[in-house]
């Protein structure tokens, strides 16, 4: 067994919800809510849910752009919660993100040479001249040319930009990329591009990535193994065949079966869940999902179904499976 | 064939946009119809001229900078472009409706969902009672599945989720009986199991009181999922149109082929993504030739000079590509023998 490079137990994200004039926190808005997963090195882990579910919020707190409330996060065998912001600051080298929308994360003064620089002069990497080389050695990686860096980033379409944001992300030599939604805004002709290139850099660069979504065949195309969320908690999770072919949580199987296939032959069950996704300042008792599910029984509206390993590589979180295991 | 009588044609319409950088051809000289009853789809990709299409139909293009500068918009014996203000006022609802992607833009946030409803009503039928209209409203929001549509009359907007918002803006579109019902990306906002949700409702609405529906999409797993018909846009132009069993199996035109190849399936994996070359190009960038020539992989000489018509391929599909134009003569022969 390889040993993971990312190992993530208890996470939790509790935002305090202010009231009044005197700003009383009145509540907390669960948006992360007792998350534990693991990456192995080399390898893609997908992340998806609906809005809110906490994808973002979790990857936000792997970087620790964002502090967790609870929670240990190991990244290659150091505890990256613990560390001081100077050392975090350090550790940011070899963990990089790519975000949904490129254009609010360049600095639309800056020429491109300029952003792609700055991330190897704040970690102190090379003199001028291998910084400029380094520049256009990546801007062709990801399939731009170097007469491109004297540009702005609004003289880009869409799909550059995100090329631009993910060769920024590659400039320190990073082991992790955490990606959110990298190619949620793009179009389908080019977010294929997008997928290929960052499939095609993981090969050569041995990269590991997490690759946030709410799009589950982009998550599919893409992952080794993934991790569906539901408000604020991670339900399933499993090698990315078994969960398409058998997911096991309720809220998975409706998740994928609310998927449209562009196939018109394509006849599915399609189970179609009632109601809207409770608010994650008030989570229903017990399984979070109790007032949606179609096999709801008397124990999950009270005992928080645990995330347990059902057949090996298969993890869920439901009181449907591994009975013993959740008492 | 679709013996259905088409209630909506749209006849070599252009919509331009009058700005400082130029003129911007959106709607550069479209052809369809929307048949009676029918769910007709039309998908492209960002900037290709969907919204204005349907802004166009229902005489809402934004003017200035906007204006319909050729074609007609014929509802009946209506040329909805040629209609005034007023007139158009009185299609708009009554005619064809439309519903737009994010709800809280049409929901006034200072009004109850009630108080929205039965103006909707009233608007139309100036002689209906409060009490009357009110009925009606609460029918109608239980028509589109909300759950105590009594309580709901009282609430406001914010007060509901987005997928309450949108069975909201579908049930004001319905409730003067429109012909044609314009759904502008109803769900690209919406999470996917309350897409499935809306989806299933306008659909069952299609199929229960008959209203033509015109879904504008970008996701062609929704098309594939909904529509009977399609119209496949690229730059301002249709490439292709045709029943949505036909566009999937045998896609022609290179866009729609190259489109249809770089979705993931959900399905299965597959090892590599056919990915389409180059940008979406802004409309009005290429003056010349097939607006799709610089991205094609069977371009040849003609397409950089010349600009391929709309050929009808067979009696139900029709593609903008010159590798079909011999088909067009074929399929007109075919129709001359037939007849
Ligand atoms: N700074 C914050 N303060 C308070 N609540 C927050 C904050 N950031 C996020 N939240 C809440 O936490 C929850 C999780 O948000 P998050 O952005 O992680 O979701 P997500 O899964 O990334 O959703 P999306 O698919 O819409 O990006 C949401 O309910 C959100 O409103
Ligand atoms: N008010 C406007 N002023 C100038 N140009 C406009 C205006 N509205 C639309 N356009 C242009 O018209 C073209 C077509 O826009 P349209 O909104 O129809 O695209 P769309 O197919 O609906 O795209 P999307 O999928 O992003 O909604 C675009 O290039 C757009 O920039
Ligand atoms: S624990 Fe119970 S409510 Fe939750 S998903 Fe499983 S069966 Fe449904
Ligand atoms: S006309 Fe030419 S460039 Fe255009 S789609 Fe057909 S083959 Fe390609
Ligand atoms: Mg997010
Ligand atoms: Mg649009």
């Amino acid at each position: 067994m390889t040993e993971p490079l990312l190992k993530v137990e208890g996470l939790k994200k509790y935002f305090p919800i202010r009231k009044g004039l005197l700003s009383r926190v009145s509540g907390h808005v669960k948006a992360v809510d007792d998350v534990s997963f693991y990456v192995n090195k080399g390898e893609t882990l997908g992340i998806v849910g609906e809005s809110g579910c906490g994808k973002s919020t979790t990857g936000r707190m792997l970087m620790r752009l964002l502090e967790p409330s609870e929670g240990k996060v190991f990244f290659d065998g150091k505890e990256l919660t613990s560390i001081s912001s100077d050392d975090m600051r350090k550790a940011r080298r070899e963990i990089q993100m790519v975000f949904q929308d490129p254009y609010a994360s360049l600095n639309p003064r800056h020429t491109i040479e300029k952003i792609l620089e700055e991330p190897l002069i704040v970690h102190g990497i090379g003199n001028p001249k291998e910084r400029k080389k380094k520049v256009r050695d990546f801007l062709e990686i990801v399939g731009l040319s170097s007469y491109h860096a004297k540009r702005y980033p609004h003289q880009f379409s869409g799909g550059q930009r995100q090329r631009i944001g993910i060769a920024r992300a590659l400039m320190t030599n990073p082991k992790l990329i955490i990606a959110d939604e990298p190619v949620s805004a793009l179009d389908v002709s080019i977010q294929a591009q997008v997928l290929n290139l960052m499939q095609d850099l993981q090969k050569e660069l041995n990269l590991t990535y997490i690759f946030i979504a709410h799009d589950l065949g982009v998550v599919r195309h893409i992952s080794d193994r993934v991790g569906v969320m539901y408000l604020g908690k991670m339900v399933e999770v499993a090698v990315s065949e078994k969960l398409y072919d058998k997911p096991l949580h309720p809220y998975t199987q409706a998740l994928l079966s609310a998927v449209p296939v562009p196939d018109p032959n394509f006849v599915r069950d399609q189970i179609l869940i009632k109601g809207d996704i409770p608010s994650p300042s008030n989570p229903p008792s017990g399984c979070t999902f109790h007032t949606r599910c179609p096999f709801k029984m008397d124990v999950c509206t009270k005992i928080v179904p645990k995330l347990v390993e059902v057949e090996p590589g298969h993890s869920v979180a439901c009181h449907l499976y591994g009975e013993q295991a959740q008492q | 064939m679709s013996a259905r009588k088409a209630i909506l044609q749209v006849k070599g319409l252009q919509t331009s946009f009058f700005t400082d950088d130029g003129v911007i051809p959106a709607v550069d000289n479209i052809d369809f119809s929307v048949h009676e009853g029918e769910v007709l789809g039309i998908v492209g990709e960002s900037g290709c001229g969907k919204s204005v299409t349907s802004l166009s139909i229902m005489g809402l293009v934004p003017s200035p900078p906007g204006k319909i500068t050729g074609g007609e918009i014929l509802f009946g014996d209506k040329d909805l472009t040629k209609l005034s203000d007023k007139e158009m006022r009185k299609v708009r609802g009554n005619d064809v409706a439309m519903i737009f992607q994010e709800p809280m833009t049409s929901l006034n946030p200072l009004f109850t969902i009630g108080n929205q409803l039965m103006e909707a009503i009233l608007i139309h039928k100036k002689d209906w009672s409060k009490k009357k209209a009110r009925e009606r409203a609460i029918e109608m929001l239980k028509l589109v599945g909300l759950p105590r549509s009594e309580e709901l009359m009282k609430d406001y907007p914010h007060q509901l989720s987005g997928g309450m918002r949108q069975r909201v803006m579908i049930a004001m579109a319905l409730v003067c009986d429109p012909k044609v019902l314009i759904a502008d990306e109803p769900t690209t906002a919406l999470d996917v199991t309350i897409q499935a949700q809306i989806l299933a409702l306008m659909k069952d609405l299609n199929e229960r009181l008959n209203t033509a529906v015109l879904l504008i999409t970008h996701d062609l797993g929704v098309v594939a999922e909904t529509c009977e018909r399609v119209v496949v846009m690229y730059a301002g132009q249709i490439v292709e149109e045709g029943p949505v069993p036909i566009i999937f199996k045998d896609p022609q035109h290179p866009y729609t082929k190259g489109l249809l190849q770089s979705v993931p399936d959900m399905r299965f994996k597959k090892q590599r993504l056919y990915s389409i070359p180059g940008n979406v190009p802004k409309p009005g960038s290429i003056s010349k030739g097939c607006r799709f020539a610089a991205r094609c992989e069977f371009a040849f000489d003609k397409c950089l000079t010349e600009n391929p018509d709309l050929y009808q391929t067979s009696s139900v599909h029709k593609t903008r590509c010159f590798l079909y134009q011999n088909q067009e003569v074929l399929a007109h022969d075919r129709t001359l023998i037939e007849s």
